[in-house]
């Protein structure tokens, strides 16, 4: 761990803040793309 | 070959298939890499201390949050011409990786104003008219959803997009029109005499690298769910004229 000093508790927070984000951005396109392809292999099956 | 293969549906279903582990792979080292390397491999400025180290993730999103934007408007711009639905639908896909772009670029500016300007927020000139292009990208995606006919909804949000625009312009430009505000000018510049540190520099390119890997990733991503969602619409709207 890197040396902070005392603004550790800022810098902690802003890539705690960014990794959520992008975290949630890459879990919700990842589930909604699988939701979205099964669902069309279903229709597609069902014809 | 001609860009505007592209343009059909499949053809970029499948050559976007093909690329997207490659560009997966290369945005997760680039940013996880440059990441890693401003948090841990680079030392506290003399002046910031350790704050510097948000420079890292806040520039590249800030970044992303004005150039997503400008693909929106000329994908729009696209559809508006050439009537390319696949255009139109990375436009729509764009829009909430836009939003968490201009998001972070918002929450990391604070936490990064607080110790240094004593705030975590200011009216300042470009911090204003980044909320601003944050409320339209929320605006851009609530127009979406909420028109049913897609080309109306494509059409409709092609104007917001042009009008929106001007602040994604603003945004970027707004510490050069404005020089009161309190926020500082650009980070990068071809200028050495105005660039930052080569120690800080360095990672900071790589981390734009990545943000940008990451969008193309998210967007090939978001498009192909996009196309897929068109199709189930077709095969719904073709099942219901079946049954009448």
């Amino acid at each position: 761990m890197p040396e902070l000093g005392k603004y550790a508790t800022e810098v902690l927070l802003a890539y705690a803040g960014a990794i959520a984000v992008l975290a949630g951005l890459i879990a919700v396109t990842i589930a909604q793309g699988r939701a979205v392809r099964d669902r069309l292999r279903r229709m597609e099956g069902d014809k | 070959m001609s860009l505007w293969e592209y343009a059909n549906p499949k053809k970029f279903m499948a050559t976007s298939g093909a690329v997207l582990p490659w560009f997966a792979v290369a945005a997760g080292l680039a940013t996880l890499g440059g990441m890693i390397w401003g948090f841990f491999a680079t030392p506290p400025d003399y002046k910031q201390g350790a704050t510097v180290k948000i420079i890292f993730i806040h520039v590249p999103s800030a970044m992303m949050a004005i150039n997503i934007w400008a693909m929106m408007l000329v994908a729009s711009l696209i559809w508006v011409v050439r009537r390319h639905h696949v255009s139109a639908l990375a436009a729509k896909a764009a829009a909430p990786v836009g939003l968490a772009m201009t998001l972070i670029a918002l929450f990391t500016g604070a936490t990064w104003g607080q110790p240094m300007w004593g705030t975590w927020w200011e009216w300042d000139p470009r911090l204003t008219s980044f909320l601003i292009l944050f409320l339209f990208y929320l605006g851009y995606m609530a127009l979406w959803a909420a028109i049913d006919s897609p080309d109306t909804a494509a059409d409709l949000t092609a104007v917001l997009c042009l009008v929106g625009s001007v602040f994604a312009v603003l945004s970027r430009y707004a510490v050069n029109f404005w020089n009161q505000g309190l926020h500082q000018g650009a980070s990068l510049s071809l200028d050495k005499e105005e660039n930052v540190s080569d120690v800080y520099a360095y990672p900071l390119w790589l981390c734009m690298a990545g943000f940008f890997l990451l969008f193309v990733v998210l967007l090939l991503m978001r498009t192909r769910t996009e196309i897929r969602l068109r199709r189930i619409k077709a095969l719904e709207a073709r099942a219901r004229m079946t049954d009448a």
